[in-house]
Parts: C-alpha cells; sequence; structure tokens
C-alpha cells in the first residue's frame, strides 16, 4: 500500500481531503504509482503528467522520504519506506509565482 | 422584469453574481475551483443554466467544467457517473481536459511552427483554455479558444476536444507570435444570421474569418496599422485585443486593437480607425450596446507600458455614432486614484429593457451600471483579479 500526498488543488479536483493509498503490485516505481493514480482519480489525468507526451508538469516535483527524486528514472524502484506505507510520496508544487 | 447572472472568472477562482432586473440588490456565490485561475466561463444561450467554465494553472493545467443548473454545482464533463468506463466512486474520466493539436493525416496538417520572441520558429504548445464560446443552437456544441493559438469545438458537451486545423494550418501561422500574455485565441464570435461565419481573433496574430463553420480561414486585418512590428501593414502580426459584434449588424465589427479602436463594415475585409477623441486609445475591452448596434464601449488605458487608466481615473467612453465621436461615463466610478486593469474579456452586456453595461477590473472590482452607462456602481470591490466577466439575462 503506498500513501501519496497531493499538492490542495489537485486534492480538491479529485475530492480528496488528505492523502490517498494505492495498492501496486510487483515493485512499484514512480511510473506506476503515477499510472495508479490517475487509473483511479481519471480527472488528474493531464494535471501531473501531460496528456500526450507524459512529460511531468514543469512546476510539480516528487519528493520520497526527505528527497527530491523528480529526475529518477520514473521506472526505478521506490524506497522501501514508501513502498511499505512507512512514509507518502509527495508531489508537491514548486513555490513561483508569488 | 427578467433576472441577470453575471459569470465572473478571477485570478482564484470563480464568483457568480444575481440579481433581479433592478440590478441593485445583488447575492454573490463563490468561490467556485478556489485558488484556480478561471480564465472564462459563459452560458449557453439555448440552455441558459449550462455554463462551461476554463479552469487552469501555471500548475496543473487544464480542466474543463460544466455546470448544468446555473452554476450550483460542476462538473468535469466526460463519462456520466455510472457508467462503466468511470474510474472509482464513479469519478468522471479526465478527458474533458485533453487539448491535443490535430496532427492527423486526413487534415493533414501536421503540428506547424509560429514566430518565438525571439524570431527563431517555435512548435505549438497547448497552454489554457481562454475563452469558451457555445454554439448558438446547441448547448452541446461548444468552441475554445486556446494559447498556443488555435480553435476548438466540442460537440459533446465539453468531453471530448477537436482542432479546427484550418486555421493554424491555413498558411500563416509561421508569422504569428506571442503577445506580452502569450499566444492566445481570445476572441470568438459566432453569427445567428450566418451558422458557417465564424470570427476570431488571436494576440499577436490578428483577426480570422471562416465562411465555412471554421474548415478554411482567411485573416481580415486589412486597414490595422501597427507601427510596433516591421511591417505595420502586415497581413497578420497585429495584436488585436478584443473584438465585439451586434447581432442585428453581423456585417459590423468593433476592435480594439494595442493602440486603435477599430471599425469594419464589410465583416473584417477592411478596418477604419474610429479613435476619434479618446484620451488613448490604447486598451482592452470593447462592447456593443444590446440595444442600439452603434453605441459602443471602451474603457482607455493609458498606455502599452503604463496598464491603467489616464491621470488614475477610471472612465468608461461610450460612442452613439459606432465611433469616432466618444463620450467619458464616469458617474460612480473613481476618478482619482485609480489603477486598475480591465482585461479584454471582463466587459459584457445584459439585455434587458435598459442594457445593464458591465466590466471587472484588476483590482477586484465589478462594476455595473442599468442605464446604459449613465450612471455606475460597484457590484463587489474585494474579489480577486478579474479576468473575464460574461453576463446572462434570465427570464
Amino acid at each position: 500500500m503506498i500513501r501519496v500526498v497531493l499538492p490542495p488543488h489537485l486534492r480538491g479536483l479529485a475530492h480528496i481531503g488528505g492523502e490517498l493509498k494505492l495498492e501496486i503490485d510487483g515493485k512499484p516505481t514512480l511510473r506506476m504509482v503515477l499510472d495508479s493514480l490517475e487509473a483511479s482519480y481519471p480527472m488528474l489525468q493531464g494535471t501531473i503528467r501531460d496528456h500526450v507526451t507524459q512529460q511531468r508538469r514543469p512546476f510539480l516535483r516528487f519528493f520520497a522520504c526527505g528527497e527530491d527524486v523528480t529526475h529518477e528514472s520514473p521506472d526505478a524502484p521506490l524506497p522501501d519506506e514508501i513502498v511499505s506505507g512507512k512514509e507518502p510520496l509527495l508531489i508537491v508544487g514548486a513555490i513561483a509565482g508569488g | 422584469m427578467g433576472k441577470v447572472r453575471v459569470l465572473v472568472g478571477t485570478r482564484k477562482g470563480a464568483f457568480i453574481l444575481s440579481a433581479d432586473g433592478k440590478r441593485d440588490k445583488w447575492d454573490v456565490s463563490g468561490p467556485h475551483f478556489a485558488g484556480w485561475e478561471i480564465y472564462h466561463m459563459k452560458g449557453s444561450s439555448v440552455d441558459p443554466n449550462r455554463i462551461y467554465a476554463s479552469q487552469t494553472s501555471g500548475w496543473f493545467g487544464q480542466v474543463i467544467q460544466r455546470s448544468d443548473d446555473g452554476g450550483k454545482t460542476w462538473f468535469q464533463p466526460g463519462t456520466p457517473p455510472g457508467e462503466s468506463t468511470t474510474g472509482p466512486g464513479g469519478m468522471p474520466k479526465g478527458e474533458s481536459n485533453k487539448f491535443v493539436y490535430d496532427t492527423s493525416a486526413e487534415t493533414g496538417k501536421p503540428l506547424t511552427t509560429h514566430q518565438w520572441y525571439d524570431g527563431t520558429q517555435h512548435p505549438w504548445e497547448f497552454k489554457r483554455v481562454w475563452h469558451l464560446e457555445p454554439s448558438l443552437n446547441d448547448p452541446d456544441t461548444v468552441y475554445a479558444g486556446v494559447e498556443d493559438a488555435a480553435l476548438f469545438r466540442s460537440t459533446d458537451g465539453g468531453k471530448s476536444w477537436h482542432e479546427l486545423s484550418g486555421l493554424r494550418g491555413h498558411g500563416t501561422g509561421p508569422k504569428w507570435q506571442p503577445g506580452a500574455g502569450g499566444m492566445c485565441l481570445h476572441t470568438i464570435i459566432l453569427d445567428r444570421a450566418n451558422p458557417q461565419r465564424i470570427y476570431i481573433a488571436i494576440s499577436a496574430a490578428g483577426a480570422f474569418r471562416s465562411d465555412d463553420g471554421g474548415k478554411n480561414w482567411k485573416p481580415i486585418n486589412k486597414g490595422l496599422y501597427s507601427q510596433y512590428i516591421p511591417n505595420p501593414t502586415a497581413e497578420v502580426g497585429h495584436c488585436v485585443h478584443h473584438v465585439a459584434m451586434h447581432p442585428a449588424k453581423p456585417d459590423v465589427l468593433f476592435m480594439q486593437k494595442h493602440w486603435d479602436v477599430m471599425r469594419s463594415n464589410n465583416a473584417g475585409d477592411q478596418w477604419t480607425e474610429v479613435s476619434g477623441n479618446l484620451p488613448t486609445d490604447f486598451g482592452f475591452v470593447i462592447d456593443v450596446h444590446a440595444h442600439e448596434p452603434e453605441t459602443i464601449y471602451v474603457v482607455p488605458i493609458k498606455s502599452d507600458g503604463e496598464h491603467f487608466p489616464l491621470d488614475g481615473r477610471l472612465r468608461v467612453y461610450r460612442s452613439k455614432t459606432g465611433g469616432n465621436e466618444w463620450e467619458a461615463l464616469t458617474k460612480g466610478l473613481p476618478q482619482k486614484d485609480c489603477y486598475v486593469n480591465i482585461l479584454r474579456d471582463a466587459m459584457a452586456v445584459d439585455s434587458l429593457d435598459k442594457c445593464g453595461v458591465y466590466f471587472g477590473t484588476t483590482g477586484g472590482q465589478v462594476y455595473c451600471s442599468s442605464d446604459a452607462g449613465e450612471n455606475w456602481a460597484p457590484i463587489v470591490h474585494d474579489l480577486p483579479a478579474v479576468l473575464s466577466l460574461e453576463v446572462q439575462t434570465l427570464p
């Protein structure tokens, strides 16, 4: 069970009050988490990754266990603490624009 | 007497202002979509309770919202809750957010390039929806003007969107370039008398017209003079800020260009300047009285470098002669220390017997005149910066 924390704007869009939980088989990766997230909450399609290119939106970043994993391979295994649900995967909107 | 519903898009959410025909006591609902930029909302003239909204964010991209009950409740159009193709919990799919430029072989329009700020060519990249224009005949058909400039259409209530690629691909696209606010298609005008005719305007490319329902397009910029571009009378490249039309005279168009207020009597084939005695002819908004096709309104702004009213005095200017002769309308508007801007889609009129005129400011005020501009009063003072404003006149 993987815990995911969305930025407030996306929580509102997905009608989620707090963090959400996803069940993912195998060795979860960032790409698998995002695929599962978009399958469970289809209104988030296009808001984290571009619809067509699947590229991350520039002002969003991903954090795991206090580390910025934004530029890690999306197919790299996530840390055990994330996979076990001990730590949440954070999807963070950059503080920009004033 | 009728009622009015004012749809206000702001930097931090949507607001709906409602009043009876007197237009002196207002109910304010909102913020809807709090924290998101609402570039535009507009209701269907066929089904006024059908309202489309462009909810957008530099962080999270584009979302299309729809209300079928006059703005009380909203949803993202898509597969309705309960159908098998929805996600868990009956959540609608995100397909209504999907704006993809048409590169299909069938229409033969590969993704083209446009001019970038430095003069190089740059591929089209979708950023947001600036304007939503519901069809005059079908509540499920709606047009979207987007940045980077292109026109999309949905015929299923906003669920799916398809580019009318003849505009982007008609040939002058490589000469279009972004204005300071981006390369946006911000104006869409449908002609009730001629369903095949569509006008659009792009900053900074100019105005364009289709006479076959959006398949083929031609620039309609003859007579425009823009001294800030290499060829001031070029076919395209003009920074058109807004265009307005009265439905009873669909061949007459009024334009607020970057500088210059313009008029065309022949569906845009030729334009002439009608700035006349305006104190400055820079501005963003322009609109036409609901019952007097030769009465038009603008809000002069000091200059392209100083986006606020001249001398700190907020004045709407009205011409009852279709331009050239203008009078200042000031009663109820701040006449000192006012340094707001009025953005291009932030003025509208109602169609009650005494035409109401409305505009919103970047300072968060929404002003209403219930007597065609003679007297003004703020409906609200302190909204987030107003991006757009539309008015619905209801039975």
